[in-house]
């Protein structure tokens, strides 16, 4: 991989306007920036009904300089397969197609068509932007929802654990899998820079903190990313051809940094209000095992 | 063609081949240049699309060929792709066709040109896999353009005027056969040559709404009311875009005709908006779709023998429904009563058909009565004789006085 990007070489160009409808401190908006950034002017987009379908703006305002066909909720990988299908037809052969869902349109509803896109390895990249439910129609739970969280159809927290869905795409065999956070713009930014280099199915991951949804104020989205990652909740990793590496503040764990405890990052947030000590419990183990998983696997020193 | 040699030289060089519906659908998008083909197998569609993949693997045809998971996913590639600027063709049918039925909606209201072949088949539950047209009657009111074949040089002719037609008002186009009864049955083809084609269908010039160069943000989030843009134009609402594609269906009814005309010039078989037969001087005529519109012709030739003017109109044309057309053909025969006979049914009512026909006539102030007759449900066989039946009955029904000329609905050879 080429030098990493920082901000004095971060590109000026923005494919992203102010002024969108993004809500306050929304960490999609930054997500969606930087990934533009490094996706560049010939991409089309496709993308179904989401909080970026918000973000991007009602006809006949837009907020974007890059094409984007909307489309049905469960329709991304299917969509983005007739984009690139016409795009071969017609010999246009250097633009790159990009689905861009939330958890809700990739792990639920979408996830049959994002199977079969997989499995035919269309040359496509996928971005799941996962702010842990349907944050667009209200915060309803989704199977991306972690364990404990408030939600309007988990008045109690939910009671399930939340659906992993980078290893669902890993189990496809396809060529390319990044969990990327907006806590770390420039390595985001580099993620799908990388991404943009590869032929066949490639399938981003961004953990969203979600100012509203999730319940902290928008002047710590970037800290409640950090703090995901710290405590082990959202791990950093890339799988190139099946190789699995750590990256940034989570290889830094799997050198042997301390991991964070679950406990404050749950507590910084009023969804998991009133959360019990043995949901708390509970979640601190789906996080030790994995990294117990991580450790057996040989992913660290 | 307008000289006897240039028609000669023409047959010389065309094929007349024995197919199935299937396979002449399969033709027929070879000869249109179709560049994105997406599809996912169903009884009875299977044969066009394996038909298609045997081309492409003859390398006949250069198409990219997407083999999705679901119906669902096959039309969507189509609306993609088609978004992009590429001629898409797609074949479902039954439960595949109503998987689609969100889709059929998005491609209608983004005007995209695509073509659908429908092997018409029963809907589950119970399971069935056998023709009738409850399927893509169903999906009447998704915004697509519905054309019925009664056999399978029809449903080659067809699909090329479609694509034609598709592109000419920015409206898909689904074009409708009845499944195993023609779908599996082989049949006489006459196919025209690929230049006859080329001449009357020209190269697709992409319809290109999605492109990097001119980034534009297609079917975003559309309130009801007009809405400024950033430059202070003044742009519709959902209400305006969803009335163009209303309009663009009333100037449908036109383009069929014309392309059908012209199609006739080409080939020597000229298409309308309705199929007649011996309807001149009808006291009592048959209105159907599809294939029943061609088995009643027996039917109809016994009733004649025996003295009953009988006559058939076949609506080629359901969606957008040809109302004026249809009223005036009925007015022009002078006849005294209609026998609607279909394979669908609205639940609750009566056939589709029936109501649409029933409207048109009292919109142009054709008073005469039409009868509903459901047949065929689920393969059920209709048999020449029932046909034959059905229509004796309505005729009885002419001499009557306009008031008591209302029959129930009756199902034909229901064993209840």
């Amino acid at each position: 991989m080429s030098l990493k990007t920082t901000t004095l070489t971060l590109p000026e160009e923005e494919y992203a306007l102010q002024g969108n409808r993004a809500c306050m401190g929304c960490g999609l908006s930054i997500a969606y920036r930087h990934g533009l950034k490094a996706l560049g002017k010939k991409t089309i987009l496709t993308v179904p009904a989401s909080c970026l379908t918000v973000l991007q703006g009602m006809y006949p305002i837009s907020s974007m300089l890059i094409p984007c066909l909307n489309t049905a909720f469960e329709t991304t990988a299917a969509s983005a397969s007739g984009i690139k299908a016409a795009l071969r037809a017609l010999g246009k052969d250097d633009i790159t197609v990009v689905g861009w869902a939330g958890d809700g349109g990739t792990s639920d509803i979408g996830i049959q068509a994002l199977s079969g896109a997989a499995e035919r390895n269309t040359d496509f990249i996928y971005v799941c932007y996962d702010n842990e439910g349907y944050m667009n129609t209200g915060t309803q739970r989704s199977g991306s929802t972690p364990l404990g969280a408030v939600t309007t159809t988990t008045l109690m927290g939910k009671s399930e654990h939340k659906k992993d869905m980078p290893q669902i795409m890993a189990a496809h065999n396809i060529p390319y899998i990044a969990t990327v956070s907006p806590s770390y713009p420039l390595e985001l930014y580099d993620k799908f820079k990388f991404a943009k280099d590869i032929k066949g199915t490639r399938y981003i991951h961004i953990l969203i903190p979600c100012p509203p949804g999730w319940g902290f104020d928008p002047r710590y989205t970037v800290q409640m990313g950090e703090m995901a990652v710290k405590c082990g909740m959202f791990d950093l990793y890339e799988i190139i051809d099946g190789v699995f590496s750590f990256y940034g503040q989570t290889l830094r764990i799997a050198k042997g940094k301390k991991r964070e405890p679950v406990e404050p990052y749950v507590r910084a947030q009023s969804r998991f209000k009133g959360i019990s000590d043995e949901r708390i419990e509970a979640l601190q183990q789906w996080v030790d095992k994995k990294w117990k998983l991580y450790e057996d696997m040989g992913y660290c020193e | 063609m307008s000289s006897a040699t240039s028609q000669k030289k023409n047959q010389s060089i065309r094929e007349t081949r024995i197919m199935t519906a299937n396979y002449a659908a399969a033709e027929a998008v070879k000869l249109c240049d179709v560049q994105v083909i997406s599809a996912y197998p169903i009884t009875p569609q299977s044969p066009v699309v394996e038909k298609l993949m045997e081309f492409i693997e003859q390398g006949e045809i250069d198409v990219e060929f997407v083999t999705v998971e679901s119906e669902h996913s096959a039309i969507t590639v189509c609306i993609s792709a088609s978004a992009v600027g590429a001629r898409v063709f797609t074949a479902s049918c039954a439960n595949g066709l109503a998987l689609m039925h969100e889709q059929l909606h998005w491609a209608a209201g983004s005007r995209l040109p695509i073509v659908m072949a429908i092997p018409n088949r029963a809907v589950a539950a119970p399971w069935n896999i056998l023709n009738d047209q409850q399927d893509s009657i169903s999906q009447r009111d998704t915004g697509w353009i519905q054309i019925y074949c009664r056999n399978s040089q029809e449903v080659l002719d067809s699909i090329i005027q479609a694509y034609k037609l598709a592109e000419d008002v920015m409206i898909p186009v689904m074009v409708c056969y009845d499944g195993y009864v023609l779908s599996h049955t082989l049949m006489p083809v006459e196919v025209p040559t690929a230049e006859e084609v080329k001449s009357f269908l020209p190269d697709y010039v992409p319809h290109t709404i999605l492109d990097p160069d001119d980034p534009k943000n297609i079917n975003p989030v559309t309130l009801a009311d007009p809405r400024v843009n950033a430059e202070g134009v003044l742009c519709h609402g959902y209400f305006e875009i969803r009335y163009l594609l209303q309009e663009a269906h009333m100037r449908a009814i036109e383009s069929v005709a014309k392309i059908g005309t012209e199609y006739g010039r080409l080939s020597g078989r000229e298409y309308g908006i309705l199929d007649h037969y011996r309807d001149e001087d009808a006291d009592l005529l048959m209105v159907s779709m599809g294939s029943l519109a061609s088995e009643a012709m027996d039917a109809v030739d016994r009733l004649r023998d025996e003295g009953m003017k009988v006559g058939i109109i076949h609506v080629r044309l359901y969606r957008p429904f040809p109302a004026e057309v249809v009223a005036r053909a009925v007015q022009k025969t002078g006849c005294r009563g209609i026998a609607v006979i279909e394979k669908n049914v609205s639940y609750g009512y009566e056939g589709a058909l029936c109501s649409d026909l029933k409207a048109a006539l009292f919109d142009y102030d054709v008073p005469v009565f039409a009868h509903s007759y459901i047949a065929g449900l689920g393969g059920r066989d209709v048999k020449s004789s029932e046909l034959y039946d059905a229509l004796k009955k309505s005729c009885a029904y002419c001499d009557r006085p306009r008031d008591k000329q209302r029959k129930d609905q009756e199902w034909l050879n229901c064993r209840i």
